[in-house]
């Protein structure tokens, strides 16, 4: 780990004073569970660290008639413990999949969402693009994107949380870069799938920081979230994940959500999965339809085939557990 | 004369009890101190570079920028220009600091410039490594129970007999089996804390060989072995991997005698599973045929596998693997890739012959649609006769646990819920386990109180808990009475826990000591009591007449009767053909059950049946804990972990624990063993415990899947992205 200043600032501002002028010579520690890691192989080396574990106004939980207003700082843990929370089976479900203590205790909501990539060519030091792709394209890629991998960024949006927000159609209050700044977004679009290797995975501005995820209240729609792991779960990234949402006219799907995890360097909205299952029930046949229409558009590499299968399967089972029925598989 | 023998089952009070480790509570609280928790005072720390590149030419080294480097004491080159690296991670360079900051730092700012070398990591693509110029003929063997004529070629002759077995046998099967490369992955990495103090050394080294590494530091710092003390009361794993001092622990030595301050050099985590151990992989192209019965009567095998640069691929020996016809023909390659060095890992050779062949056999009896237990059953007449009995038996109380003939159901014909099928596969094996030379010096003191040492460690297993149930039954005292001492260069010898031959080792040795001593110390009874020394039994406490029970003391009066000072006895084991102490060579069943979504490829562990035989066993709680601890690590090879190779950079992807897949407890199913503990196995005396039951589950598992799914999952571990594969290629 190199050597670096460390910031702890007690309101939104002074962190935003703290935060160096300077792209990317700081950074901003939520719980630390990816950061730290990432400082000591020194794939990151800030000069300056800014850990907002002081600033109250990012641990607050705010539930009412019109949704959740959830903090940053806030962690996995204390959201899983909130009674609102129950009301979004699909955020409940991604935050019970960790089954961590330390990571869950430990880490936050905005950390959770804004962790870099786990490819192991970014890991390994050779940049988030891994030589422009190359080193994905020709190397081991069994974990990497099946979609919207034909540019230079073939890893996957890590955030087991994500699919779920986005399917709940979450947005963000985003403040800085000055203090006092502030805008909203949906989270859908704090994603993008960088170009080059000055870009990151998000889409925020130098020194912008994510200070509150905003839930709209749940208002009778299903949700559920689906995780495949390697093993029984746990705090081992999914494989392969898939979240839904959906609005019921009757038995009958009037608007759905379908968002995947782990399978592009964003997560991944599936609007053949969408049209598919909208204007139809959910049973076993348009449920596995919905999955075959996702992955309809999937473009696999060299070593992930057996992705295009689990994604198939993990928005059925998505679709499935949202409309209460029975997912099948291994519990 | 005192006779080494150990006492009947009904005699015995704590020998083969059930014991809490005597170091479970330090264990579990942090008072233990592991190699990488030892940090004296004025410590530097030490950090060594791993060369980022898997075949280079080394062109420059320039260590100077990092001794720039505020809090670096000391850096040097480990390497030359013009010195070749054969894998990724080999140490080129070293820097010393007062913090890891400053050595972090400092070890970035090395300038270090490679000449590129080309690269071959695919070992399990024979093709390629033979267009590499990377495959080598290795040794092989062929048996025929017919000879060649007087007048016939040999290597005809094998060609001819061979084909006509295979035309004979009323069911062939041919395929190719793998199992990948793993790493040891010591959750305590290799290294040591040096302190080399006014000519001499204390090394507090993270091994499994406190006796026998003293002098592998003496020599390169031109002291000898006696100047040396090697120290290690815990270990955070081995596995096999930590015999030696390394160059890095001989580098540690060799900076704090340089620097006049102790040196502390762990490696860190991506740099342990790159250079400090790994097992070989084994890929096999197997024909096997049967007769109509499922007696396997014919085999021929090619298998390759790589042991890195340094060899140590798999031994052709263990293919087939227990079971063994009368005629087979095994041929081996070895490929050189530019991998870390092979390690032994526990049970070296046996866990991929196992995998490798006894999956091949359970392919006949899909073949045949034949009961698994039972084609196994009739093979035993293809196992040494001496073990049949004992297959025999412990394949029948295995099956009990299993409930092997409720569940059975012929290979892919099982009952389907949705996606998920289940399956049942099972395995044997075998293993030597004899003890290993060792010595223990026993302490009795005038108070009563009684200390053993032995240069001995503890893998993590038991050692101390087994040497002091082996004293406290000798001098009838409670577990807990007996101090045990191990874990110095400076105590008396005992062997590298390597193999299973600790318990063996030391508890001959111990043993030995206790009735030396014990004999001493009834000669003063005696003659207190007037009694016949021979005819004293230390129980409960008190040593007394054996004729009359009145006429004896309590333990701490008989101790009293030393004098002013402690009785001291150091006595050597004797471990083999004579000793009635401990014996060698076991067997050992195993049965798994598993579930598999045909949809995921997810296959989870739902019952994992272990019988075990071990002669006698001293204490049963650490010995189910052994065999419990090696079905986990069989789940992991057969389910989850395996070394992951970038083909073209020759880079280890998966060096990190995040990356480097391991069950957890949720991953592991219902585990049941039973130790099979007859009076004709008790009466061999202790074996080694240690590698047997890891040897098992590759093929037990593997066998169970290939039950569930009705198609051979052929390469281990059988992951999602494995299954998966298998069933799209072969359109099931």
């Amino acid at each position: 780990m190199k050597a670096f200043e460390y910031a702890a600032p007690r309101s939104e501002e002074e962190a935003l004073e703290l935060l160096a002028p300077e792209p990317g010579t700081s950074e901003v520690l939520a719980g630390g569970t990816d950061l730290l890691g990432l400082m000591k192989k020194m794939i990151v080396t800030p000069s300056r660290v800014v850990s907002l574990s002081r600033v109250a106004s990012l641990k607050r939980i705010d539930a009412d008639s019109q949704g959740m207003r959830i903090g940053a700082m806030v962690t996995l843990d204390d959201l899983l413990a909130h009674p609102a929370t129950a009301k979004y089976p699909a955020l409940e479900q991604a935050l019970r999949g960790f089954g961590s203590l330390q990571m869950q205790s430990q880490g936050t909501l905005g950390g959770e969402l804004c962790q870099r990539p786990r490819c192991w060519y970014f890991r390994g030091g050779h940049g988030l693009l891994a030589e422009r792709g190359r080193a994905v394209a020709e190397g081991d890629n069994r974990f990497h994107a099946i979609f919207d991998n034909a540019g230079p960024a073939k890893f996957v949006s890590p955030s087991r949380v994500a699919p779920a927000l986005v399917a709940l159609g979450a947005t963000l209050r985003v403040i800085g870069p000055e203090p006092g700044d502030e805008t909203q977004m949906p989270l859908e679009l704090l994603y993008r799938t960088p170009k080059d290797e000055r870009q990151r995975e998000h889409d925020l501005l130098p020194n912008q920081v994510v200070a509150q995820i905003v839930l709209p209240a749940a208002d009778g729609r299903r949700s559920a979230a689906y995780e495949v792991h390697h093993g029984a779960g746990g705090q081992d990234d999914p494989i392969v994940s898939a979240a839904a949402s959906l609005t019921m006219h009757g038995n009958i799907v009037a608007d759905a959500r379908i968002v995947l995890g782990q399978v592009a360097p964003t997560p991944w909205t599936s609007h053949e999965a969408i049209r598919a299952i909208v204007g139809a029930p959910v049973d076993q046949r348009t449920a596995e339809a919905a999955g075959e229409a996702a992955v309809s558009v999937a473009a696999p590499l060299s070593h992930n085939q057996f992705k295009v299968q689990l994604a198939k399967v993990a928005v059925k089972r998505a679709l499935l557990k949202a409309a209460g029925l029975q997912t099948g598989g291994l519990a | 004369m005192v006779e080494y023998t150990w006492p009947d089952r009904k005699d015995s009070s704590v020998l083969g009890g059930s014991h809490d480790k005597v170091d479970g509570p330090a264990k579990c609280t942090g008072t233990a101190k592991y190699s990488y928790d030892i940090t004296p005072p004025k410590t530097a720390l030490a950090r060594a570079l791993g060369c980022p590149h898997a075949h280079c030419k080394i062109k420059s080294i320039d260590t100077a920028p990092a001794e720039k480097v505020a809090g670096v004491v000391h850096a040097r080159a480990l390497k030359k220009p013009g010195d070749e690296i054969e894998w990724q991670g080999e140490l080129i360079a070293v820097v010393v600091g007062e913090t890891e900051g400053a050595v972090a730092e400092g070890l970035a700012a090395i300038k270090a410039d490679y000449e590129p070398l080309d690269v071959f990591v695919n070992e399990e693509d024979l093709d390629a490594a033979e267009a590499a110029g990377r495959a080598r003929k290795g040794p092989g063997k062929v048996q025929l129970e017919n000879e060649p004529g007087d007048d016939e070629d040999e290597d005809a002759f094998e060609e001819k007999e061979i084909a006509r077995l295979f035309r004979e046998a009323a069911a062939v099967v041919e395929g190719r089996y793998g199992i990948r490369a793993i790493t040891h992955m010591c959750l305590e990495p290799h290294g040591s804390t040096c302190d080399w103090q006014d000519g001499k050394l204390t090394a507090h080294l993270s091994t499994q060989n406190v006796s026998g590494t003293p002098g592998q530091f003496g020599g390169p710092l031109g002291i000898t072995a006696d100047d040396v003390t090697v120290h290690c009361d815990y270990i955070g794993g081995g596995f096999g991997s930590k015999f030696a001092a390394d160059s890095w622990g001989v580098l540690a030595a060799t900076l704090s005698k340089d620097l006049n301050r102790p040196v502390k050099l762990m490696l860190d985590r991506d740099t342990e599973l790159k250079i400090a151990g790994a097992r070989p992989s084994g890929f096999a192209d197997v024909k096997v045929g049967a007769n109509s019965e499922g007696v396997i009567t014919i085999w021929d095998s090619h298998h390759w596998s790589t042991g890195g640069m340094g060899g140590g691929s798999l031994s052709q020996d263990v293919m087939p693997y227990v079971i063994v016809p009368p005629n087979f023909r095994r041929r081996t390659t070895n490929v050189r890739t530019n991998t870390g060095p092979t390690r032994a890992w526990r049970a070296p050779n046996h866990p991929q012959g196992c995998a490798l062949s006894q999956t091949a056999i359970d392919d006949v009896a899909a073949k045949l649609g034949m009961d698994s237990y039972e084609l196994f059953r009739r093979n035993l007449v293809n196992v040494p006769e001496e073990r049949r009995k004992l297959y025999e038996e412990e394949m029948k109380i295995a099956a009990k646990l299993m409930d092997w003939k409720a569940k059975w159901h012929p290979h892919g014909k099982g009952p389907k819920d949705g996606s998920v099928v289940s399956g049942l596969g099972m395995a044997i094996h075998t293993w030597r386990g004899g003890g290993h030379p060792s010595s223990c010096r026993v302490k009795i003191h005038p108070d009563g109180g009684v200390e053993a040492f032995l240069g001995s460690q503890d893998l993590g297993t038991g050692t101390r808990t087994v040497i002091a149930t082996v004293l406290a039954e000798t001098f009838g005292l409670p577990v807990d009475a007996v101090k045990v001492n191990i874990g110095s260069s400076k105590y008396p010898p005992s062997g590298p826990s390597g193999g299973s031959t600790t318990v063996g080792g030391v508890a001959e040795s111990s043993r030995h000591a206790g009735l030396d001593a014990l004999a001493q110390l009834n000669e003063k009874v005696a003659a207190k009591l007037g009694a016949k020394a021979q005819d004293l039994v230390a129980k409960d406490g008190r040593i007394s007449d054996k004729n009359n029970a009145d006429k004896g003391l309590s333990w701490k009066e008989a101790c009293g009767l030393l004098g002013m000072n402690p009785l001291e006895v150091t006595s050597r084991g004797a471990p083999g053909r004579d000793s009635k102490l401990s014996s060698s060579g076991v067997g050992g069943v195993q049965m798994a059950e598993v579930a598999v979504d045909r949809e995921t490829g997810v296959v989870r562990m739902k019952k994992f049946v272990a019988v075990q035989d071990m002669g006698l066993v001293v204490n049963r709680k650490t010995a189910e804990s052994q065999i419990l601890g090696a079905m986990i690590m069989g789940i992991a090879f057969s389910l989850f972990e395996e070394r992951i190779m970038d083909a073209k950079s020759g880079a280890f992807l998966n060096a990190e624990i995040a990356d480097y897949k391991l069950p957890r407890l949720g991953d592991v199913g219902e585990l049941v063993v039973e130790i099979y503990e007859p009076e004709e196995e008790r009466a061999r005396g202790v074996i080694g415990l240690g590698e047997p039951p890891v040897i098992g589950p590759g093929a037990a598992i593997s066998n169970a899947v290939a039950n569930a799914l009705g198609v051979r999952v052929p390469v281990l571990p059988m992951t999602p992205k494995q299954v998966l594969d298998t069933l799209k290629a072969r359109g099931a």
